[in-house]
């Protein structure tokens, strides 16, 4: 009896040891388990680079800020992978190139129905990127339209249509361009977005958008926030996850900072002071998310003008800076240190290019073999702001070192871009998109564009140019790009700008949101169809 | 009254007049561009799109073109499209006159119903500790920065006790309001409260109070009749000019809570160089201004019947 009992005891023992084992085998699993994305809730994301939006028209605006909220509302033909970090098909299933690799025959979707319930076709297409190059009207994503054959001609009144968009059916379309591109990397953002007619014709198109996005327009309260509601017929099943999105616009970092740690944001992009205390928190940085993003920050250099018609001057100032504890002590290293014009991101980046080493004496040399032993002087026009002004006055000493001195001179955005386009500014600093298309963005130095284009040193080198016209007309892909990553490698050497960082943005997610996405063309545009929020988010209640 | 009020209209359309154009001459000199401020730090737009908008904007037509055009436009009441977002610029600034409206009542109110009491409870004890008291409260929220207060009252109201929103508009509820309204209504309370004394203890030395008290009046009845009703007068002033401010003066609160006001379009529209956006703001402002200082005359008039405007 007592033996039975004790067997039997054994077993209940066993049988309560391997419930607590699949028990804690599943506890264990179930972060796996809960990550199918649980519909429903409010999303609330920011608006972070102004005080008001520009227009919900998306292509009226090429600021980030706009495009970011665009991004609820509007798709354009390709959208950007963050994932596989190049632009890939979204308003087309499959794609077909030509021989001569400049014709590409798209299948389009049949199920995209724009927000009044029409169903997207070819026309749709042919009269957006028509209405963007429209002569009367100063469309930013016209640049990218006129790549295709026949679009100048359009936009010059020579023709009545673009030729180059061919309508095989109402959901086949060929488009033709006029030069060897990724067509991807032209077509993917909001200014090139894909409208309704009969709705953007309307004046009330610029204050209700319709559009193909996830998100329906429901609100928007000039200068406070915008809202979207989930479109029930939104051409990916099951998403968008979340039943509403709300973009609170504000350009206030400390605002930002205050309202995330309230729980009352999502996510939010952090400035250079947040993202120094949110690295220290422990319970902060688990949401962190990292950008490099395509944009290269810089000293540009008027070369046009004496001593930075010297590349041996260029060099020494990109010699004489200790870029690495700039970026460490003052960026408290929210940026990646430059090695080129082409940042890390880009599909032309060169991960085996040193960056110019911090080498004051090489920097001395290359003074005086220049004629400038005794050192100069210069002025520099910056914006009042921690990456120029606070930069440049980091720079002082360390150029100062090599007889080097920088005089700053404070002045509005506008004035500066004026001072750089006429050609009155000895040195200044920018940021630049440098991406994701490398041949463009190496265009910065193509003597054949104006500084009001890009071409704000004045760079006028006929071998550089040469290297972009190759990059350009070759028809194989894999070695258009091996000819751009050459190109920067030419420029970094020339040295027109000094090579400071490439920028980190950073997007600071709760601990309840998933799916967010790490842009780098953008940061602050998220992929709002893909986002989801878990039970314990504010946005459920 | 009403030839107050009629002198005070001509003197509107005379103000407006020259601020307005004052205001076109001043953007067609200053440094910088529609154009060039679209530019943004990270992307650069094409010469020939720029081109286009100039084109399209009339940017290029002769100033003096371009002045009559807009003063014809501003006869028919239209305040012509902004550049930026090709809306007219009525329906934008309509709802940001109500947000901005809603929020300078509020923190007048606010400034009013604490201010006026501390400053008469002050001049009540004239040398007391809460004189002290109630003065140095004045002082600090005098010297406070608003950004500073607005960002610890976020801290403590929303992010500790999360009683309130941190920023946002919100439906316009009142929840959405109160920060904004206190940070916006911190200086003026503090201003009205030493105003308020200054007036108080000025009135209390008056011939007339001396003699309601030895006519044996009480307390309360000289303070409501005859000490608060003079004392007003002097303190009206500096309420209207504070309220006649809130309007346009409200740029850094309205940025750092998110509320949709004229001051935050109005430095947003600077910055763009967009000048019919500027202009509406500006003749917003001027005219909200006018009219707050036409009523504080004729409320002059209504407290004490002494004062008559030739």
């Amino acid at each position: 009896m007592t033996l039975l009992k004790t067997s039997a005891g054994c077993l209940r023992s066993a049988r309560l040891l391997l419930a607590a084992t699949a028990i804690s085998v599943l506890t264990q699993f179930s972060p796996v388990m809960a990550q199918d994305p649980i519909p429903g809730g409010t999303l609330h994301l920011p608006a972070p680079y102004s005080s008001a939006l520009k227009s919900l028209d998306p292509h009226i605006t090429y600021e980030s800020q706009d495009m970011a909220v665009s991004k609820a509302f509007h798709r354009a033909l390709y959208t950007w992978n963050s994932a596989e970090n190049r632009p890939t098909l979204d308003l087309a299933t499959a794609v077909e190139t030509s021989a001569d690799g400049k014709t590409f025959t798209y299948k389009l979707r049949d199920n995209a129905y724009f927000h009044n319930g029409r169903k997207m076709t070819a026309d749709d297409l042919i009269w957006s990127y028509t209405r963007i190059m429209d002569p009367q009207k100063g469309y930013p994503g016209s640049p990218m339209i006129s790549e295709i054959v026949g679009a100048e001609d359009y936009a010059a009144g020579k023709a009545t249509s673009i030729s180059g968009l061919k309508k095989i059916d109402d959901f086949t379309l060929e488009i033709t361009f006029k030069n060897y591109l990724e067509p991807g990397t032209l077509l993917f953002e909001a200014v090139t977005a894909i409208l309704p007619k009969e709705e953007a014709d309307k004046p009330e198109f610029l204050s209700h958008p319709v559009g193909l996005g996830p998100f329906r327009f429901v609100e928007h309260v000039e200068g406070s926030r915008v809202v979207g509601e989930k479109f029930d017929k939104y051409y990916k099943p099951g998403q968008p996850y979340a039943d509403r999105v709300e973009f609170t616009i504000t350009d206030e970092y400390s605002t930002l900072d205050v309202a995330f740690r309230a729980g009352e944001l999502d996510a939010t992009v952090l400035s250079g002071g947040a993202y120094a205390a949110y690295k220290a928190d422990p319970d902060l940085s688990k949401g962190l998310i990292e950008v490099p993003e395509l944009f290269t920050r810089h000293m540009g250099m008027n070369v046009q003008k004496a001593p930075f018609d010297d590349v041996r001057v260029r060099q020494a100032i990109n010699y004489a800076v200790d870029r690495d504890i700039i970026i460490r002590k003052l960026l408290k290293d929210k940026a990646f240190k430059a090695t080129g014009w082409l940042p890390m991101t880009s599909v032309a980046f060169d991960k085996d290019r040193a960056p110019y080493a911090y080498d004051p004496e090489k920097a001395k040399q290359l003074l005086k073999e220049a004629g400038y032993g005794n050192g100069f002087e210069f002025e520099a026009m910056v914006t009042d702001g921690e990456s120029t002004l606070g930069v440049l006055q980091a720079m002082t000493p360390f150029l100062a070192a090599v007889g080097i001195t920088a005089k700053p001179k404070v002045v509005e955005s506008g004035v500066l871009l004026d001072a750089i386009n006429a050609g009155e500014a000895m040195a200044w600093f920018r940021s630049n998109g440098t991406g994701p298309d490398p041949v463009g963005a190496l265009r910065c130095f193509d003597s054949r564009v104006s500084r009001s284009a890009c071409n704000r040193s004045g760079y006028a080198d006929p071998k550089f140019d040469a290297m972009i016209d190759a990059a350009s007309s070759d028809p194989d892909p894999k070695r258009r790009i091996e000819l751009a990553k050459e190109a920067d490698g030419y420029i970094f050497e020339q040295a027109p700008v000094w090579f400071h960082n490439y920028n980190k943005a950073v997007v600071a997610t709760q601990p309840w949101v998933h799916g967010v996405d790490s842009n780098v063309t953008e940061a602050a545009i998220l992929e709002v169809d893909q986002i989801w929020l878990d039970e314990n988010a504010p946005g459920r209640q | 009254m009403l030839m107050v009020i009629a002198r005070r209209l001509m003197q509107a359309l005379l103000t407006v007049a020259v601020v307005v154009t004052l205001v076109f001459l001043l953007f067609s000199v200053i440094p910088g561009s529609f154009v060039t401020s679209l530019v943004g730090e990270k992307r650069d737009i094409d010469p020939r799109v720029m081109a286009r908008i100039e084109e399209q904007l009339h940017l290029n037509d002769p100033l003096p073109e371009r002045f009559g055009r807009y003063v014809a436009d501003l006869a028919r009441g239209d305040l012509g499209s902004s550049f930026s977002t090709r809306r007219p610029v009525i329906d934008m600034l309509e709802s940001r006159i109500v947000a901005s409206f809603r929020l300078a009542c509020a923190a007048i109110l606010f400034a009013v119903a604490i201010g006026l009491p501390l400053g008469f409870i002050a001049a009540a004890r004239p040398g007391s500790w809460i004189d002290m008291a109630a003065m140095m409260g004045a002082v600090s929220g005098l010297s406070v920065p608003g950004f500073w207060f607005g960002l610890l009252a976020m801290y403590f109201f929303s992010l500790q006790l999360g009683w309130l929103p941190t920023f946002g508009y919100g439906q316009g509820g009142l929840r959405h309001l109160v920060l904004p309204a206190l940070t916006l209504g911190i200086g003026p309370m503090a201003l009205l409260a030493r105003t308020t004394r200054a007036a108080v203890l000025e009135v209390r030395g008056a011939d007339f109070i001396r003699t309601a008290r030895s006519k044996g009046m009480s307390e309360t009845r000289i303070v409501t009749r005859h000490l608060a009703r003079n004392a007003f007068v002097l303190v009206l002033t500096t309420i209207g000019l504070q309220f006649g401010s809130m309007l346009g003066g409200s740029v850094v609160i309205e940025s750092l809570f998110a509320w949709p006001g004229v001051g935050s379009l109005l430095i947003q529209s600077v910055s763009l160089r967009d000048i019919p956006a500027v202009q509406g703001c500006i003749l917003v402002i001027v005219l909200f201004f006018l009219l707050i200082n036409t009523l504080v005359d004729i409320a002059y008039m209504l407290i004490d019947p002494r004062i008559r405007y030739r």
